[in-house]
């Protein structure tokens, strides 16, 4: 009991709004950041499958048509 | 009395969560397994066979908003062109959902629209040569 005296209630103010300054700008650090290249990295596996440029397999296409 | 020191061990608990660092998704690749994301990405592929031949032709260009556009529906004989616009509607129906769904599924859907711009250079950039793509003034260039 004699612990809870320790801490004045006065000062309870100071690490709550700490507290909430480092929570409310983690939050807000973490909505505006945009991982542009895993982004682009992410568009190009899309783009590979759905334009079909680079067959499930490691081989590369050899039989590239003609004009 | 007895509650003071539990608000205490609260706002400490929350203090040390803020502190510890948020994952370095920037060294990560974003995940794409998401069953929504790989639904349409089969969709699209299998669309793909049809549009190809009207990205070549000029008809459908790549927008830089990472849709479709039918650009020019004149160039295709009248008995194509209704087809053409339900591909390009369909085609762009997917795409929306797949960029919103990436976001989604990568916990950020605020990220859509940065995905969507993203792509939309990809698109861009990785067409072939021949193909019409929308320019950063707006115009439509074909690819040289």
């Amino acid at each position: 009991m004699s612990r809870l005296t320790a801490f004045p209630k006065s000062a309870w103010p100071v690490p709550a709004a700490a507290a909430c300054a480092l929570i409310l700008s983690g939050c807000i650090t973490i909505n505006i950041y945009f991982p542009a290249s895993a982004a682009e990295k992410a568009a190009d596996r899309i783009i590979d499958e759905v334009w079909q440029l680079r067959p499930s397999g490691p081989a590369a296409p050899a039989p590239e048509g003609k004009p | 009395m007895r509650r003071l020191p539990r608000a205490a061990a609260l706002v400490l608990g929350m203090a040390v969560a803020a502190l510890v660092p948020a994952p370095p998704a920037a060294a990560e690749d974003l995940d794409l397994g998401a069953p929504g994301v790989v639904r349409l990405k089969a969709a699209m592929a299998d669309r793909h066979g049809q549009l190809k031949p009207l990205y070549e032709s000029g008809a459908v260009g790549l927008a830089r908003d990472g849709s479709v556009v039918l650009r020019d529906a004149g160039i295709l004989p009248l008995s194509q062109r209704q087809a053409a616009g339900a591909l390009v509607a369909a085609e762009n129906a997917d795409r929306t959902a797949l960029y919103r769904e990436i976001a989604r599924a990568n916990g950020n859907p605020a990220w859509e629209q940065d995905i969507r711009i993203t792509f939309g250079q990809r698109w861009i950039d990785r067409a072939p040569a021949g193909w019409w793509v929308q320019a950063a003034t707006g115009a439509w260039v074909r690819k040289p």
